[in-house]
């Protein structure tokens, strides 16, 4: 495996609330390649955003990084000052936000908020920074780009004003794309798209791209390795093929079994979908000591109420956080 | 082949929308009572600025004897006490009154945006400063305020603009914090700060454009007030006495309001279809411009 691009290490986030300060991303680590995409998969309230959020340092102010590291070609960014913060969102690191209908600024046009970034970074002249809001609008496959540059995001479709974020946050180049959910508002037909554009870019870019969803079939199309988060922890972590076929904790198991088509590929005979009972669990449980989805867990045993499971290495790069698998070597899900 | 083409048209296919501000003066313009005030206020105007070339008579020179009636020696409005033209001085205060509205409404939208724009970006002790600054003003009695400031300074526009000007801005700050604190949390700022925008891009670009309607709105209303502002110290005899205004009239004229009361009435007219047509511009603006008060 080539060194890391970016590498999350023990990442500890705290939220202060009434209940007391409470670990919204605890002890969190991955990392990522150069070229990879990565999926960060769990449900609303899993962390997800606050982890992307966190790298971009772009936290809600109640946020605190009480320990850990993120490290981007080695420059740690928890301690980095907020104006080399600054000149590196947008450089060397983008974000592309969920909601396109409302993550573009009103009252410019897309080609002036393409050129702000370009002028901003790069120092370019007002009118190099045009030609490149073209040519940036034609690489993100926007129809009549020449003419798109001075629409303003109201005259655009949702699917559009997407390609234009996308095109905003690929502007500079930057060595990490953090995709949250890019494609959750859209039609599943503009996802395909979406989709389909950000392989192409990441193939012709090189740029990394991690991939918020709570979807696994999103993963399935788009991620290399996968990262699964619950309750502010990572539950389990791999190539997507292996996590796929073989997932070993109970709540991979559980997402795996909420998506239609993919379950016809696990196994055949199983046609109903299964929902995972329950729901996570409020913020000020987060943090306890315990296995936080053993409420909603079907191999539950002592253990799970008194201890939280740490993270085991099943096979090669396969890593989870389950006791129950940790002690019986069979599959857990038959 | 055939699917890229597909789409292409698909998305290509017009999502086109009126540019907001044609549907903003649309909206402007199907509104009787606004598209009324608007021309009263192009007349005004119009007659502000072109009136003293036609009509050159000197509005603080005695053509005649003093309080001549209307109509009189061909003196339309009649004369003052000291037997000045009415008619020139309601022509030539026109544009003393609108420039003094309109700078010291300019001053104090200048003031509160600052503030405003400063406290709802930064919060934290930056707001609470600001903020008690805003009600600190906010509790002063305004006109007393003024009249002091004044007082001190001398009575010349200048002074009478800022007076007026310091006084009046807390309106505006107040909603330009509001504005601030609701679209600072919108995804499109987060957006921006995602590819490295600065905090002053932030403020001037993102945020300040998108709060500007109901600021708009406020901004055309303290005009009139403004101009009641002016009368009402020119009333109490602080008004330049080398430039006249309505209020001016009003004030020079004020021991005789009871013999010939209506030398008062002529620029108290002026001042009240002004601030009338000032205020229907606004009601106008502020249905167009707020999309939740539209459907009445």
């Amino acid at each position: 495996m080539p060194d890391p691009l970016l590498s999350v290490k023990n990442l500890t986030v705290v939220f202060k609330t009434r209940f007391g300060e409470v670990p919204v991303i605890d002890d969190v680590s991955f990392s990522i390649a150069p070229g990879e995409i990565l999926g960060i998969v769990g449900e609303s309230g899993c962390g997800k955003t606050m982890t992307s959020l966190a790298i971009m340092r772009l936290m809600p102010e109640q946020g605190i990084v009480t320990s850990g590291s993120i490290r981007l070609s080695g420059e740690d960014l928890v301690f980095a000052s907020e104006a080399r913060m600054r000149g590196l969102r947008g450089n060397e690191i983008s974000m592309v936000f969920q909601e396109p209908m409302t993550s573009l600024n009103p009252v410019f046009s897309v080609g002036e908020q393409i050129a702000e970034v370009l002028t901003a970074h790069q120092g370019l002249s007002k009118s190099e920074a045009r030609e490149q809001a073209v040519e940036l609008l034609e690489s993100v496959k926007i129809p009549l780009p020449s003419r798109r540059v001075n629409d303003y995001p109201h005259q655009l479709s949702g699917g559009m004003r997407q390609r234009v974020m996308i095109a905003i946050a690929l502007a500079c180049k930057p060595k990490v794309l953090i995709a949250d959910e890019p494609t959750t508002a859209l039609d599943v037909t503009v996802q395909a798209h979406i989709f389909e554009l950000l392989h192409d870019l990441r193939d012709q870019t090189g740029t990394s791209i991690v991939l918020i969803t709570h979807d696994m079939a999103s993963v399935a199309e788009m991620a290399e390795r996968v990262m699964v988060m619950y309750a502010g922890r990572k539950v389990e972590e791999g190539p997507v093929e292996e996590i796929l076929t073989n997932p070993l904790h109970p709540y991979t198991q559980g997402l795996i079994k909420c998506v239609p088509h993919l379950m016809e590929t696990i196994s055949l005979e199983r046609q109903d979908l299964q929902e995972i009972p329950g729901i996570v669990p409020p913020i000020r449980h987060f943090g306890r000591n315990e296995c936080l989805f053993a409420p909603r867990c079907s191999f539950v045993e002592n253990r799970c109420l008194n201890q939280r499971p740490l993270d085991s290495e099943r096979s090669t790069d396969h890593l989870t956080a389950c006791w129950v698998e940790n002690t019986n070597n069979e599959k857990v899900f038959a | 082949m055939t699917k890229q083409s597909a789409t292409s048209t698909l998305e290509l296919e017009d999502f086109r929308e009126e540019h907001p501000l044609v549907e903003t003066a649309r909206m402007y313009l199907r509104n009787y009572s606004a598209v009324m005030g608007l021309i009263i206020l192009s007349l005004i105007v119009v007659i502000s600025l072109i009136g003293p070339l036609v009509y050159s008579t000197d509005p603080f020179e005695m053509v005649w004897a003093p309080f001549t009636k209307p109509g009189e020696q061909g003196f339309i409005l009649g004369t003052d006490y000291l037997g000045r033209d009415l008619l020139a001085q309601i022509i030539h205060g026109g544009k003393v009154t609108l420039a003094v509205g309109c700078a010291a409404a300019l001053l104090s939208v200048f003031i509160g945006i600052t503030i405003g724009s400063l406290s709802g970006f930064y919060r934290g002790w930056v707001e609470e400063v600001l903020m008690r600054i805003t009600e600190f003003f906010q509790v002063l009695p305004t006109l007393l305020f003024s009249m002091v400031i004044v007082a001190l300074f001398g009575a010349s526009l200048p002074v009478i603009t800022f007076a007026i000007g310091i006084v009046s801005w807390t309106a505006v700050a107040r909603i330009t914090r509001a504005e601030f604190l609701r679209i600072r949390e919108l995804e499109y700022v987060t957006a921006s700060r995602s590819v490295g925008a600065r905090n002053i891009y932030l403020i001037m670009q993102v945020i300040l454009p998108n709060a500007l309607p109901p600021i708009v709105v406020q901004a055309t209303l303290m005009v009139g007030s403004a101009i009641l502002f002016e009368a009402g110290l020119s009333f109490l005899g602080l008004s330049d006495p080398n430039v006249m205004s309505w209020g001016a009239i009003m004030g020079n004229n004020r021991q005789y309001i009871l013999l010939e009361g209506y030398i008062l009435m002529y620029p108290g007219l002026a001042i009240f279809i002004t601030v009338l047509a000032i205020s229907l511009v606004g009601d106008g603006l502020n249905d167009a411009l707020n999309p939740k008060l539209r459907k009445r």
